[in-house]
């Protein structure tokens, strides 16, 4: 067996440490990276509720599958569909981190039942880059340090783009207005109203 | 949250009947932002959802005739950006365009608002047991009542609650002497929206006259020319995203330099939307000054009892609806 003290703890993404729930191994010896990836990636459970079926597009790709009529489009994405992006801050729509858009409107996936999003178009932070790199959006995020923790940001940037898209987004006190369902609690907000200003002329309004 | 059934329909009729049938578990769903909410709380426990979001027609808004008409199904956002009711009726853009965000206003309905449930804190946190709550729990009390009672209202409550009605559109809407198309069982009715709403009495369970299987289908306006002297101003604990401490909405039908009518509708202060009839009476006939807006005001207060901590609504309250008034009339062309 070999010795985890030989193995490079930066072999682990944080992804991987988040998914499995090992970041507790850090701090002791590592486990093999072999038995992570064995666990990584979604791990599709049993429903135990009624199921309704739901035939929808999930960043252009058609998808169709089972689901608990309960279910948020939230708890789908991230728990069946493995899109981890758009966050599970307070599940009450209260602070905008599940911002995803549906049918081109920004919406708060905690607050959406996934029957509703039958036959309708959704795209998260995951289906916005662009052939050519990022969405300019997310460029300017960089650009401007427009996070410190990161984790509104997936919501904060879909929230962006269709700010701009709406027209919302012609001055800084505007760009504050209809960005106010988005809390940042590390307080990047003065960078954030930076990168969409940045990005808004790159953006063409839908 | 109980497992549960979840049907989408196309048609009013078509929803009533699967209303009907799946019994008393069964609620309509809308946009969901109020009652998925609750039944996350769990507060509301549905069996069975009965989704009225697509019906044929029901996000219809029309500004052609002598009323303005929303759909029931009617989208928060497209009904506060739609041009005609940006420009001539800002009292109720605005008081759309000040609730929510941006995100809860593209699924929220123009209908579903009207039935809102409070915020009251003890309503909201405390279906696990911790707190009573005749809302939640006919007869079994108000924690609210002499509790951390902030938030809680100063006009309309009863011994059994003091819960605050939380809308903005609704108040605005009251203030223009709305009409609320309902369709049921025995086909459609309209009330005007003041009837809509039950004062708490003893029974703060019972919060709207709507029946068990109606549907909110539409809403309308009267069109008049106080719409456009007019404005919804909404006081918060931060600037944008938060329920009204306090808001008022005002039109004024004007006689040049005088009032005709004033319309005025109190939120975030009373247990139903209020209409401020005493401020209308001390308005009418006269010129607008900042003196005369505030005795309008205070008018409106003076049956407003305060409990421990919510005195200062009575204060900002006339004071918020002075500067709504004086808004609304410098709006008058």
């Amino acid at each position: 067996m070999p010795d985890p003290q030989d193995r490079q703890p930066f072999d682990l993404t944080r992804r991987q440490v988040l998914e499995t729930g090992t970041i507790a191994s850090l701090t002791g010896a590592m486990l093999p990276t072999a038995g992570l990836a064995q666990q990584a990636g979604p791990q599709p459970s049993p429903e135990n509720g009624m199921t309704v079926h739901l035939s929808f597009r999930v960043n252009g790709r058609p998808t169709a599958l089972d689901i608990d009529a309960r279910a948020s489009l939230l708890d789908l994405l991230r728990e069946r569909l493995g899109l981890v992006g758009a966050k599970k801050g307070c599940d009450h729509g209260q602070c905008g981190a599940c911002t995803v858009h549906m049918d081109n409107r920004r919406v708060a996936s905690c607050l959406t039942m996934a029957a509703k999003a039958d036959g309708r178009d959704v795209t998260t932070i995951e289906g916005i880059a662009r052939a050519n790199g990022l969405h300019p959006m997310q460029q300017a995020f960089i650009d401007h340090d427009a996070l410190q923790c990161g984790y509104c940001t997936p919501g904060q940037i879909m929230a962006a783009i269709a700010c701009v898209k709406e027209g919302h987004a012609s001055t800084p006190e505007q760009i504050k207005e209809y960005m106010s369902g988005n809390i940042c609690r590390c307080g990047a907000y003065v960078g954030i109203v930076a990168a969409i200003e940045q990005a808004a002329p790159q953006i063409e309004r839908s | 949250m109980k497992p549960l059934s979840y049907v989408q329909v196309r048609t009013a009729r078509e929803a009533i009947e699967a209303f009907v049938a799946a019994g008393e578990s069964a609620r309509y769903i809308a946009g969901g932002t109020n009652l998925y909410d609750l039944m996350k709380l769990g507060i509301e426990k549905p069996a069975h959802l009965i989704d009225i979001a697509d019906l044929d027609g029901a996000n219809r808004i029309d500004t052609d005739g002598d009323r303005l008409f929303f759909g029931g199904a009617a989208l928060m956002a497209d009904v506060a950006e739609h041009p005609v009711v940006r420009d001539d009726y800002p009292v109720l853009a605005e008081s759309l365009s000040k609730a929510a965000s941006q995100q809860l206003r593209n699924m929220a309905t123009v209908g579903g608002n009207l039935l809102q449930r409070t915020r009251c804190p003890y309503f909201r946190n405390g279906a696990d047991g911790t707190y009573p709550c005749n809302k939640r729990e006919p007869g079994s009390g108000c924690a609210a009542i002499g509790g951390i009672d902030r938030s809680q209202a100063v006009l309309g409550a009863s011994a059994a609650c003091n819960a605050v009605s939380p809308g903005d559109w609704p108040v605005a809407l009251m203030a223009m002497d709305a009409a609320v198309e309902l369709q049921g069982l025995d086909g459609t009715r309209v009330i005007p929206i003041s009837e809509l709403y039950r004062p708490p009495s003893r029974t703060p369970h019972l919060e709207f006259t709507i029946g068990r299987e109606e549907i909110v289908t539409g809403i309308s306006v009267p069109k008049t020319a106080a719409g456009r002297n007019s404005t919804y101003l909404k006081v918060r604990d931060r600037e944008s995203y938060a329920f009204a401490l306090v808001s008022a909405a005002v039109a004024l039908e004007m006689d040049g330099d005088r009032v005709r009518q004033a319309h005025v509708a109190l939120g975030g202060v009373a247990t139903v939307p209020w209409r401020g009839r005493p401020a209308e009476a001390v308005l009418r006939g006269e010129t607008l000054d900042r003196g005369r807006a505030l005795e309008a005001a205070r008018a409106a207060f003076a049956e407003a009892r305060a409990g421990r901590h919510n005195a200062f609504k009575i204060e900002l309250g006339a004071r918020t609806l002075a500067d709504a008034i004086i808004n609304a009339g410098s709006r008058n062309q």
